[in-house]
């Protein structure tokens, strides 16, 4: 039995702050790996660290164990442009990130930290008339689903972000666009440290500078995995490592549909608030939102050759600034403060791979590829209903890796009216 | 930025090409593929952290495709090929 | 604070009218921003972001973290410039930040009473209730520094690329001696300073280089260099793959409408990092007061700019570097007291030799005064309870030098940690690069010299050259008293600062240690210890020994946080340079581009080019338009520009097999002047393009991919052949904007054609539907393809591109008694919509399979394993339920569905789609709303009534097959 962690409130850190805050206890646990756990979780990013809490919470689940070779939240979790929404096409694809979304926006009560969650909206930007047809079709499907979006014409747009390029001389002139108001961003490290808390506190522990080099299989059954830190044996084991979901799978003897990349992403210097919602835009690829310490948080396109280097090169990163700036043209005057990159498991279809593996008891989630975050809460759930049932959640199982062999994709990039 | 050592017109810049996939040999006859090997000729990847053998197009220059080695973790590039020369 | 009456490198004669916050003041040329400030005695020059406490100036180059402020100079302005890296020049307006009213005086300063309940990340534990996003305007508005102005910067930024032999970043002693030696060896040469003056740090210290001034052997060295590249006031910002360098300019002045930043993208085949080191400061109680200042920043003003920023200065410092700075402050005429953290070594003794007060085995452990230092305090470390209170207007901090291995590191270089000099070093050099200089631990003249010699010499060397120059000589310094690390002040209840911008302090670390953020990038998160303007440059090391402090491990075992580019915030518009407005993506023109404009052509981009939608006469709205056009294609005489359709030879021996393995259709058994429409399928079996397939003979095609697609479908073919079939003789040519095509549709279409003259037998029984001749038109070649996207009796007549335009006018003129009339792409959708004719990315993406539209019979007949074979033959390719294509006619003939309306069913109160509607318009041959759309199981539901859903709105519609209009296409061959 662990000690509950003292609560986070206002009238906490009052009384802290009268003790000079010496009182704060540990926001998660740093015990020594056991030899042998009942679930075994595989990378420490937003999925492993919501799959371990929801294995406590929902499951009751008392030995478990999360591995991160370096420290926690420390990939891609660490690395995104924060942005949560769920706005997709296809009925699977809505199903899961809208559940995700509802998990978020309860996540701050429910974790006891705040994630900093800002619903300020999204809006997709529609370059011509093609475009706004192909955003009917998508809009039109969410409304079918459930999701809150809503179609925009080009004085709407102006009047929520003046500050677009509707100028004579822009490139591709704005015809409307679509948004969803329940999106928006959410403060990426509080998602990996309120989980990690809150799963500590039921009892899981969390191993960092614990790299897995091997698993121990045995009639098709994974047994334990072989780390850094010595072996640890486990009833099942989840898998959820995001850009390293290949390696894994290698090391486990199958392949997955999915390749690497880095994924590049960029802060300007902070600024007043001038930007209060989230955009993309079809045309140039990129999407920017304003943090609330006021830098502008931007990305687009994938640096496009496989990688682990979790850097890219200075051509992408130009066009990822060109890109916005053609949106944004007062930003010109900004400057670029940070830019890093994170390393993404991009799938075939630009969807989820969820499910049980070829390997008894070893079970995956992954494929996220540029769109991890959002999902964090639902990747966690499925992932742990997995693990303490062995068997798919109705929301996770479209996105089961047997459809690659049936053919039955869940082809969000053909549903946004992008060609492969 | 990568220096790709194009087979034919030497090292050249990044943006000059495109990545094109692991080589995979395509499974014919159709009638006699299983789904199985078709799902795994069309997505499976090996996707290595590390050596990996990939197809480059110079679509910005000469047009030819051919093979990189490469390491995707540290972007050194070993050599590159012609298709068909001897590995 | 005072400006000298002589010395410095400014120019006295040239005064520089600026304002700050509205207060006319005068600098000098030569002056910064940040240097005229200082001279005009402004001490409180911003507040600090969290608890906005008040912020002097404390450095004087890239490390400054407090003199941020907003300047405007001319058409520019910059929200957030750094005082110490803007040359001063008449008519600058810089006013402070993040203030109201003002820095000096800032009502938001009432924040840091409370600064005991707002610890680093004191937001996660609290703004829960109600939500966060109750709070979170408030705290958008005290975030940010400056404001930006919403208008467009219209200035140009320029871009370079180069290639060298050898890339020097760092002009100081190190760097300015390697590219003397690489210069030597004959290579090219790119020598890079952030500074405006060459010589890094030598610029304001004493050093004497082959018995000579050092102000000497720079200039000759500078001079010496020849050929090489000089950029100056340039700084490497990122260090990339395969040794690029991504480096910004800020040229002194600019041609007019361009800006000073320019960046250039180098490749070098070897470089050599001479970055130097940037000094600390002491972290101890109140260091955060205005007055608080580096030792060497000070020295940097009082020998650069003549400004000498106190007349009471107190040195505290753990290292030698700063004594000798304190003399020259004395001789400068302060007053001038030392704290040395160390037992007095020579340098301390001799420093009381000149009359300086010392205090050895001391540190500061508070200070005073209300908008800027007027007292310090400092005790023996042995007693820190015995405090003695010295009054002073500048205390010049000193807590050791951080070799700046920024580049280093983001090269992939590993540090590693010298406890020696209390310092992380570089490891390893990565290949083609070589180190010299302070960054790697040689400071001290004579070391950095032959350093820089050594490096230049090994940077030729890898590249074949040899060097004949001997190093450059100093004399070697006297050996100095080692630093005595002092990350803190062992003082309990008192505030100490490691981040000067985001007001970061010693007991955030520690909280941050008691919580278990105890990794190093954890730290930096939770408390933002390094994420301000400045990236850490001051408070990074002294973060990282802090948190090692409390967590009970050694420095080399917390490691520092990944070092990424930019080394410095870099101009987005830089970044950017010339790529937008119309350069950011070319858009194509049609050969009779002027003519379709003349005609009053309403111009969209369609898939790269831009072509007529319609041709609107007078008053007309495009509607309006494209049912004219319409109507007067079918009844007499259309003309269409589809010059833009691709158009791809395809030669050799093989190329009917060839092209036989890539089409879903059969097209080895076309004969020649026969033309076929053919899908071209992905290997996963989705529709990729459509097109007509012509045969001109039997080693020769010509295929016409959709406008969109050409590129795409000229690549597959290379990458099929050239990886999977290298061994077949076939050879490609993309010949699209050789041709212009046109096509020529209606009653009067052949007449047209015959009244044109050309040499081409126009009967049906020699051109019939389908088929393809050659021929001349006045001496030029000229194609004549019977083939229709109308319906209507339609040819397509190709001439080369030159003359497109001419030969459009001319049909335009012979078919005025026929009352020609030109068309656009807008209405060829209307056309061919009536006959259910797909358009690809309209009515297909990327899930659509060739028997989804209605075209099983390939897949059944051809032997051939095409692309995309067994993909169709996949359990999902072969699901009943699959969308398909049909034809819609909503119940109401009046209301035009728009596209992307759904079909929909409800079962049990829930919606579930059926699919969606694709193209949708007014027919002008039916007048009445028809549709074509992807429905499940279309085709079995034909006759059935369908749901559409619409942004809520739902009305009905009956489904039907995809054409309507002419289904036995006798109107072909009207």
């Amino acid at each position: 039995m662990h000690d509950t962690p003292m609560r986070y409130s206002a009238f906490q850190l009052f009384k802290q702050g009268l003790a000079g805050h010496t009182g704060w206890g540990k926001a998660w646990r740093s015990p020594e790996p056991q030899p042998a756990y009942d679930a075994v979780i595989v990378g420490g990013g937003g999925h492993g660290l919501a799959a371990a809490y929801y294995l406590a919470r929902n499951h009751g689940l008392k030995r478990v164990a999360l591995l991160e070779k370096g420290w926690i939240g420390g990939g891609n979790t660490g690395r995104n442009t924060t942005i949560v929404r769920s706005n997709y096409f296809f009925p699977e694809s809505a199903a899961i990130y809208d559940f995700a979304l509802r998990l978020y926006e309860g996540l701050s009560q429910d974790l006891d930290y705040n994630i900093m969650l800002s619903q300020r909206g999204m809006i997709m930007l529609a370059h011509t008339e093609h475009d706004m047809e192909t955003m009917a079709r998508s809009v039109n499907a969410m409304q079918i689903n459930g999701i809150d979006v809503e179609l925009l014409d080009a004085a709407q747009v102006r009047d929520e972000v003046p500050l677009l390029n509707f100028g004579p001389d822009a490139r591709y002139e704005i015809h409307g666009g679509f948004t969803q108001r329940r999106a928006g961003v959410a403060r990426h490290d509080a998602v990996a440290w309120g989980y990690a808390r809150a799963a500590s506190a039921l009892g899981v522990d969390i191993i960092q500078g614990c790299e897995v080099t091997g698993f121990e299989i045995a009639d098709n059954r994974v047994h334990a995995v072989q780390t850094t830190r010595g072996r640890i044996a486990a009833g099942v084991v989840g898998l959820a490592a995001a850009g390293h979901s290949g390696v894994l799978a290698g090391m486990a003897g199958f392949k997955l549909p999915i390749q690497s990349y880095a994924l590049q992403a960029m802060v300007s210097e902070p600024i007043k608030p001038v930007l209060d919602t989230v955009v993309m835009s079809t045309a140039t690829g990129m999407y920017v939102s304003q943090s609330d310490k006021g830098e502008l948080v931007f990305g687009a396109g994938l640096d496009l050759y496989p990688s682990y280097a979790q850097r890219g090169n200075l051509p992408v990163e130009r066009d990822v600034v060109a890109g916005m700036l053609e949106m944004f043209p007062s930003f010109r005057r900004l400057k670029l403060l940070r830019a890093w990159a994170g390393l993404v498991d991009v799938c075939w279809d630009y969807s989820p791979i969820i499910g049980p593996t070829p390997i008894d008891g070893l079970f995956i989630n992954c494929g996220w590829g540029t769109g991890g975050f959002k999902a964090i809460p639902a990747g966690g759930w499925m992932l742990a209903y997995l693990l303490a049932t062995g068997e798919h959640h109705p929301i996770s199982a479209p996105f089961d890796l047997s459809r690659f062999t049936t053919g039955r994709l869940i082809d969000e990039a053909a549903g946004a009216g992008i060609a492969h | 930025m990568l220096l790709i050592p194009c087979p034919w017109c030497g090292p050249r810049d990044e943006p000059e090409f495109v990545f094109g996939g692991e080589p995979a040999v395509r499974p014919i006859p159709a009638s006699e593929v299983s789904d199985e090997t078709c799902a795994t000729y069309l997505y499976a990847r090996s996707n290595e952290k590390g050596f990996h053998r990939e197809l480059w197009c110079h679509s910005g220059g000469c047009g030819q495709w051919f093979l990189l080695e490469r390491d995707t973790l540290t972007h050194v590039i070993h050599r590159s090929l012609k298709p068909g020369e001897p590995a | 604070m005072s400006r000298l009456p002589t010395g410095g490198r400014i120019d006295r004669a040239a005064p520089v009218p600026f304002t700050w916050d509205g207060r006319a003041l005068s600098g000098f040329a030569g002056d910064t921003l940040a240097s005229a400030l200082l001279a005009n005695g402004i001490r409180v020059i911003g507040r600090s972001f969290k608890y906005h406490r008040p912020r002097g100036l404390y450095g004087a180059g890239v490390e400054e973290p407090n003199a941020i402020v907003d300047l405007a100079w001319g058409d520019r302005h910059d929200p957030n410039a750094r005082a110490t890296l803007v040359d001063l020049l008449p008519g600058m307006a810089a006013r402070g930040i993040n203030a109201w009213p003002n820095v000096r005086h800032d009502a938001h300063g009432l924040i840091d009473l409370a600064h005991a309940f707002l610890p680093s990340g004191f937001y996660y534990k609290t703004f829960k209730s109600p939500s966060w996003q109750r709070w979170e305007p408030m705290i958008r508005r005290m975030a940010g520094l400056g404001t930006l102005r919403p208008t467009a910067d219209t200035r140009h930024f320029d871009t370079r690329h180069a290639q060298v032999d050898v890339l020097v970043i760092g002009g100081g002693a190190a760097g300015l001696a390697a590219a003397r030696a690489a210069a030597a060896s004959g290579l090219s040469v790119m020598l890079a300073d952030d500074r405006p003056h060459w010589g890094g740090l030598l610029g304001w210290h004493d050093g004497t280089i082959a018995d000579r001034p050092a102000a000497d052997w720079i200039a000759d060295t500078v001079a010496g260099l020849g050929a090489a590249t000089l950029l100056p006031r340039t700084t490497a910002f990122g260090y990339y793959d395969h040794n690029t360098v991504g480096l910004l300019e800020r040229r002194a002045t600019a041609a007019s409408g361009w800006a000073e930043e320019r960046l250039w993208s180098v490749r070098a085949r070897e470089i050599i990092l001479a970055t130097g080191a940037i000094e600390r400061p002491l972290v101890f109680p109140q260091n955060d007061r205005p007055g608080v200042m580096s030792t060497d920043a000070v020295l940097h003003y009082l020998r650069v700019h003549a400004v000498l920023p106190g007349s009471r200065i107190v040195v505290a410092t753990n290292n030698d570097t700063a004594i000798a700075a304190a003399l020259a402050l004395q001789a400068a005429g302060a007053e001038v007291i030392i704290a040395d953290a160390r037992a007095p070594g020579p340098a301390l003794r001799q420093a009381a030799d000149h009359g300086i007060r010392i205090h050895p085995a001391s540190v500061p452990v508070g200070t005073g005064g209300r908008h800027g230092l007027r007292w310090v305090d400092i005790a023996p470390r042995a007693n820190l309870a015995a405090r003695e209170r010295i009054p002073a207007d500048l205390l010049a901090v000193s807590g050791g030098w951080s070799p700046a291995v920024h580049l280093f590191s983001q090269s992939g270089g590993k540090l590693r940690w010298d406890d020696a000099e209390a310092a992380f070093l570089p490891g390893e050099p990565r290949p083609h690069q070589h180190l010299a200089g302070a960054v790697a631990g040689d400071a001290a003249l004579a070391e950095a010299l032959a350093a820089g010699h050594r490096a230049g010499t090994q940077a030729a060397a890898a590249l074949g050259r040899s060097v004949a120059l001997p190093a450059p000589r100093a004399e070697p310094a006297a050996p100095a008293t080692p630093i005595a690390p002092l990350w803190f002040v062992p003082l309990k209840n008192t505030r100490q600062w490691i981040d000067l911008q985001n007001d970061v302090t010693l007991d955030d670390v520690a909280l941050a240690a008691r919580e278990n953020y105890a990794s190093v990038e954890h730290l930096k998160r939770y408390t933002t210890l390094g994420m301000a303007n400045d990236q850490g440059k001051t408070s990074n090391i002294n973060g990282l020994a802090a948190l090692a402090a409390f967590t009970g491990r050694a420095i080399p075992d917390v490691g520092t946080t990944t070092f990424r580019p930019p080394f410095v915030p870099i101009s987005l518009g830089a970044m950017a340079g010339l790529r937008h407005g119309k350069l950011y993506a070319p858009v194509k023109h049609l050969p009779a581009h002027d003519d379709h404009l003349a005609a009053g052509a309403d111009m969209r981009e369609y898939g790269g080019w831009l072509r007529p939608a319609c041709y609107l006469r007078p008053g007309e709205t495009p509607a309006a338009a494209i049912q004219r056009e319409a109507t007067a294609a079918r009844a007499s005489l259309g003309l269409f520009d589809g010059s833009s359709l691709g158009k791809i030879e395809v030669q050799g021996r093989d190329a009917a097999a060839f092209l036989n393995l890539l089409f879903y259709n059969e097209v080895a058994n076309l004969k020649p002047g026969r033309l076929r429409y053919c899908l071209i399928l992905k290997e996963t079996g989705i529709v990729y393009d459509d097109g007509v397939v012509a045969r001109l003979a039997d080693d020769r095609y010509l295929l016409s991919p959709s406008s969109s697609h050409t590129a795409g479908v000229l690549a597959l073919l290379e990458a099929w052949h050239q990886t999977e079939y290298p061994h077949m003789d076939v050879a490609f040519h993309d010949v699209t904007a050789a041709w212009a095509t046109f096509a020529v549709c209606g009653l009067n279409a052949r007449a047209l054609l015959t009244a044109l003259g050309t040499d081409i037998d126009l009967a049906d029984a020699a051109l019939p539907h389908m088929g393809l001749a050659h021929g001349t038109l006045a001496g030029h070649p000229i194609r004549i393809a019977r083939v229709s996207f109308t319906g209507e009796r339609s040819y397509e007549i190709s001439i080369p591109a030159s003359r497109g335009a001419a030969l459009w006018r001319h049909l335009l003129d012979l078919g005025q008694s026929d009352a020609a009339t030109p068309y656009g792409i807008e209405t060829l959708s209307v056309l061919r919509a009536e006959k259910g004719y797909i358009l690809i990315g309209t009515d297909t993406d990327g899930m659509t399979l060739p028997a989804d539209l209605g075209m099983p019979g390939p897949l059944r007949a051809k032997k051939v394993d095409f692309v995309g074979k067994r993909s169709l033959l996949a359990p999902d390719a072969l699901r009943p339920d699959r969308r398909q294509f049909v034809g819609l006619l909503p119940d109401d003939p009046a209301y035009i569905p728009p596209p992307g309306t759904h079909a929909i069913e409800t079962a049990d109160g829930a919606r579930r789609s059926l699919g969606w509607i694709t193209s949708a318009c007014h027919s002008p041959a039916l007048g009445r709303s028809i549709a074509l759309g992807m429905i499940e199981a279309g085709r079995a539901r034909i006759g059935e009534t369908v749901q559409l859903f619409h942004l809520g709105h739902i009305t009905t519609a009956r489904l039907t097959a995809p054409c309507h209009l002419d289904p036995e296409g006798d109107r072909l061959n009207g």
